[in-house]
């Protein structure tokens, strides 16, 4: 134990900082909000915005963000000492911790926000679902509707407004909630590499180019897997908001750069040297080249340039999982990065990732499959696509 | 006569449910205070520590009667109080040379020689039991607070694990302890100066290089070393109200 771990120390570190306290799975948590805050915020595009182009991925949206939002928590929950003890941060919050409001914040988003809009969404299908099966399917849909049978024009005139209400107050919550994670990091005076108050912004904006790239994929994933051709106006579209999202993310992770460079303090010697060796390949080579310059300029192409449909769909294709690798990398970059060098500004640690560990890279794996599969299970129990088969 | 039975099923009723109740809160009584120590007030101390660097002839006595003392990991990672050893070339304060085997703990074997040029010292570290200190600030559930003493400590049977003030804790001076799987840090011996001893590390110096003082007590020779000589916290622009303070600390420490 001893050799080992000092072995992965140069230069000097304090010595409790040689374990690296916040593991792969941490590196999950803000990766998934994002995920979901930006997929909400394409969803709102169309309902508040009137975005007609975007509207065959309004609800593909809302449910991706939900099955994103059930798993974001169990990597945290994972990563706790005491996970039995969790259920403490709501019921006696300390209320000058930025962590403890997550809680709520969690628990707003995800009830008031996206549960309480896909049922309102859905609650007419769902009554049409039921009436027209039998015995215990007809059961859960009657439950999942609430038991309400009400099919009238204002019955349904209701659920629209109220939806479009929530929706409004679903943009400010979505960038409430991860603009809160980024919070989390950029309030912690401790670490130079965290702590700046472009922290919230930059994870808000890079939450929304997750979130958009993801839609935008499985959207396209989906309807190849259905056998339906790719309504070209949206993904156009789709790809036209995740280009100017882009800019401004990449904008402002230039500005942060820039500011540390030229201001130069004392822990810039220290991390400057970090992100050339240690996170050379996730933050030079992944976050930044590939998975933000190239997307953004193969973007721009598309902008200025007439292109094929073929070659703009594997442009988007290509751009889709370029960006979802930019952005992981760039949580890993915030997260472990922030944990690599010591706080004397006089050496750095290795980060040693598990396998098949609690905090390893299997579950790390898996909890990031688990959302694709309560997807499946959602999409299974609410169609997103019914408008379309109907048409 | 009916009445009468109702009468005493309700109070059997609710007998029945109170005794398990009040035989937890006669237990917690008997228990006595938390900190078991009968005639300590936390109102009237106000603990701190001050270092005299030139003091420290880097022995190790501290970090090991620490971690005998608070039952601390023996692994080299785990630490209440540990020591280090700076190497500062001339002119090159920026980048000094700092190493801290095993915190200290087995002392330091002989590296430099006399007359290469550079100045070497020992610098104790222990948690500073910050006044605003940022580890309490961000605990998600109030598992660690300021006492009204001034001391930093823990309650473990609360703490999560999340670990976010070992992340906020500019010092390094926190570590989970693998066997609880809760934080853990220096509490300047709460156990022992409630009860008018001083800490382990301040108790087995040699030199005298580390003292605990009660800033509430005028006698407290704290006081006089304070005023008679000019001394530094770790870090000062992270304003963590830290209340260990350096004697003849160099520029280069951090």
């Amino acid at each position: 134990m001893h050799e080992s771990l000092t072995s992965l120390v140069q230069g000097f570190m304090y010595p409790n900082e040689v374990e690296l306290q916040w593991s792969v799975l941490v590196v999950l948590y803000p990766y998934l909000t994002g995920l979901v805050a930006g997929a909400f915020i394409l969803a709102s595009l169309e309902r508040v915005f009137r975005v007609e182009a975007v509207k065959p991925t309004y609800r593909l949206a809302l449910l991706t963000a939900l099955a994103f939002l059930i798993v974001a928590p169990l990597p945290l929950q994972l990563h706790l000492g005491h996970p039995e003890r969790s259920l403490e941060m709501y019921l006696t919050p300390h209320t000058s911790s930025a962590m403890a409001m997550f809680g709520f914040v969690y628990l707003w988003y995800l009830m008031a926000v996206l549960v309480l809009e896909i049922w309102l969404d859905y609650r007419a299908d769902i009554v049409t679902t039921a009436r027209a099966s039998k015995g215990l399917k007809r059961q859960l849909y009657r439950a999942m509707a609430l038991w309400s049978d009400d099919l009238s024009e204002e019955s349904r005139r209701l659920d629209d407004k109220v939806g479009y209400i929530l929706t409004i107050i679903g943009i400010p919550s979505a960038f409430l909630l991860h603009g809160y994670v980024g919070f989390i990091f950029g309030s912690i005076k401790a670490n130079p590499w965290w702590s700046t108050p472009l922290m919230p912004i930059v994870f808000l904006f890079s939450a929304i180019v997750s979130g958009i790239a993801l839609v935008l994929l499985m959207y396209m994933a989906t309807c190849v897997a259905k056998r339906v051709p790719i309504d070209m106006r949206c993904v156009d579209t789709i790809a036209k908001y995740l280009f100017y999202a882009f800019i401004i993310d990449f904008t402002l992770e230039g500005i942060d750069l820039l500011h540390r460079m030229y201001e130069a303090d004392e822990s810039f010697k220290s991390l400057d040297f970090m992100v050339k060796t240690k996170l050379f390949v996730s933050q030079i080579l992944l976050q930044v080249i590939f998975g933000g310059l190239v997307p953004i300029l193969l973007l721009a192409i598309t902008q200025v340039v007439k292109l094929s449909e073929q070659a703009r769909k594997a442009i988007y294709a290509v751009c889709g999982a370029l960006t979802l690798v930019g952005i992981l990398a760039m949580r890993w970059n915030v997260v472990i990065g922030g944990q690599l060098f010591s706080k004397s500004f006089l050496g750095y640690t290795t980060y040693k990732m598990d396998f098949a560990t609690k905090e390893g890279l299997l579950p790390a794996i898996l909890l990031m499959i688990l959302p694709f599969v309560i997807l499946a299970v959602l999409v299974k129990l609410l169609p997103p696509w019914q408008e379309a088969e109907t048409e | 006569m009916s009445t009468d039975r109702r009468q005493f099923l309700s109070a059997f009723g609710k007998l029945l449910i109170l005794t398990p109740a009040a035989a937890a809160a006669w237990e917690y009584v008997e228990a006595g205070k938390a900190e078991e120590a009968p005639g300590y007030r936390t109102a009237d101390h106000w603990w701190a520590m001050v270092i005299d660097i030139e003091k420290c002839i880097g022995c190790g006595n501290c970090v090991r009667a620490c971690k005998t003392e608070n039952d601390v990991p023996l692994e080299p990672e785990y630490f209440r109080t540990w020591v280090e050893r700076y190497h500062v070339p001339e002119g090159v304060s920026e980048h000094p040379d700092v190493d801290s085997p095993n915190g200290g703990y087995d002392g330091f074997p002989e590296k430099y020689r006399p007359g290469d040029g550079a100045k070497s010292f020992f610098v104790p570290k222990i948690c500073n039991h910050c006044a605003s200190s940022p580890c309490v600030q961000v605990c998600p559930v109030g598992a660690t607070f300021e006492s009204p003493d001034g001391v930093v400590l823990v309650d473990k049977s609360y703490c999560l694990g999340c670990r976010y003030c070992v992340q906020a804790c500019p010092y390094g001076c926190r570590y989970i302890d693998p066997r609880t799987e809760t934080v853990d840090k220096c509490t300047f011996c709460y156990h022992r100066i409630t009860k008018g001893l001083t800490t382990a590390c301040c108790e087995t110096c040699p030199t005298g290089a580390r003292q605990l003082g009660d800033l509430k007590n005028p006698k407290d020779p704290i006081h006089e070393f304070l005023r008679t000589h000019k001394v530094q916290v770790l870090k000062p622009q992270m304003a963590t109200g830290s209340k260990t303070w350096y004697s003849g600390l160099d520029g280069s420490v951090r």
